[in-house]
């Protein structure tokens, strides 16, 4: 790797990270949405100064470049990334469906419990009004 | 006295719900009717609610499947014994209650569902509804081991074990049909299917437009193959 793509890669990685912790700090992002985002941008800081590492890699999964690896590897980020939000969206469609039956549900009963308070205001109403001969 | 109800999920039919509602009282003077507004941007619940039925809002659409399970929600909570449902677009005649009632009353079976094509002058459905029906048809039939004609029927009756146990997170709220009916069956549920008379949706509002047909067939097969691969065991939990 020239130190030219050593440099842009260490950049790209590092302003990843921080802007990943920022966004957490800021409340903008949750922690647990936050892992996977820096777990990528450290490994892409250890692979910087272990090229080693990614060659071996590379040559362990059979690939010819090390940059294919690189390639698969962000492909593979997408790809939990989406199973991730995936999931999540099943979850809050589920915690929405049942929040609006409650809504609704609990509407009603609130309805009606004002119903029957007025009436019972009503007949009170009634009861003290004094009898006129 | 037992306590029924009849519940009645609609959407933006403000224009004949009154009639449904008329129809089912003529029907079954004695019991009470639930509408389910599904976030209606019409007069739906006002119309509903004028005509003397309770009913329900959602705040904003969410569907058939989970239309109908908020009525189931309410009838196990009010403690309910028996629920009917019925469509609100007016397509099941409300005078074959009674009939759909009975055998769930007097505990021969835990589940009953209306069929169209065991009535003789129901509505024909297109073709290519046909052919979906035919093919869940025969998928259902093989599987439960017992004949099912309009696994797609929405003209149901059950007890209150059923209530609950649709009142779980295992009710399929996304199209619940031939799924739905194997997963009672799985849960040891007892169905039968009776004869109903079905007329054509007079609005011509259908919840099978566009691409939803091919979603439908997806998800429908997608959800009996998962609905199998689960034990009996996991069913009976949930019941």
């Amino acid at each position: 790797m020239t130190l030219k793509q050593q440099i842009f890669s260490l950049l790209v990685s590092i302003s990843v990270f921080f802007f990943t912790i920022d966004l957490v700090r800021k409340k903008r992002l949750r922690e647990e949405y936050s892992l996977l985002w820096l777990a990528t941008s450290l490994t892409m800081i250890v692979l910087i100064f272990k090229y080693d590492w990614l060659v071996a890699l590379t040559q362990m999964i059979g690939a010819v470049l090390p940059t294919t690896t690189l390639f698969l590897g962000s492909i593979l980020f997408l790809l939990i990334l989406s199973v991730q939000f995936s999931i999540k969206i099943s979850r809050l469609t589920e915690q929405v469906k049942d929040l609006v039956q409650e809504n609704a549900l609990l509407r009603h009963e609130f309805k009606q419990a004002q119903l029957k308070s007025n009436a019972a205001r009503e007949a009170d109403a009634e009861k003290k009004q004094p009898v006129i001969e | 006295m037992a306590k029924t109800l009849v519940v009645i999920p609609a959407y933006n039919e403000a224009e004949g719900i009154g009639s449904v509602i008329a129809d089912v009282r003529r029907a079954v003077p004695d019991v009470e009717i639930l509408v389910v507004d599904d976030g209606s941007r019409d007069e739906t619940a006002k119309v509903a609610a004028a005509a003397g039925a309770i009913v329900l809002r959602h705040v904003f659409n969410m569907g058939y499947g989970v239309t109908i399970q908020t009525g189931y929600k309410y009838a196990y909570e009010h403690g309910y014994d028996y629920l009917v449902q019925v469509d609100g677009d007016g397509q099941h005649d409300p005078s074959f209650i009674p009939s759909m009632l009975d055998p769930v009353m007097n505990g021969e079976v835990d589940f009953t569902v209306g069929s169209r094509f065991l009535w003789f002058d129901s509505y024909r459905p297109s073709f290519t509804r046909r052919l979906g029906i035919l093919f869940f048809r025969r998928l259902v039939t093989v599987i439960i081991g017992r004949n099912i004609t309009d696994p797609t029927s929405g003209f149901q009756a059950f007890n209150r074990s059923v209530m609950k146990f649709f009142s779980t997170d295992i009710f399929p709220c996304d199209y619940p049909d031939a799924d739905m009916l194997i997963t009672l069956n799985m849960a040891g549920f007892s169905i039968r299917e009776l004869p109903v008379r079905m007329f054509a949706n007079k609005s011509g509002k259908t919840m099978h437009s566009g691409f939803k047909p091919l979603y439908y067939m997806f998800k429908m097969c997608l959800s009996i193959v998962v609905t199998l691969l689960r034990n009996r065991q996991f069913y009976r939990r949930q019941a």
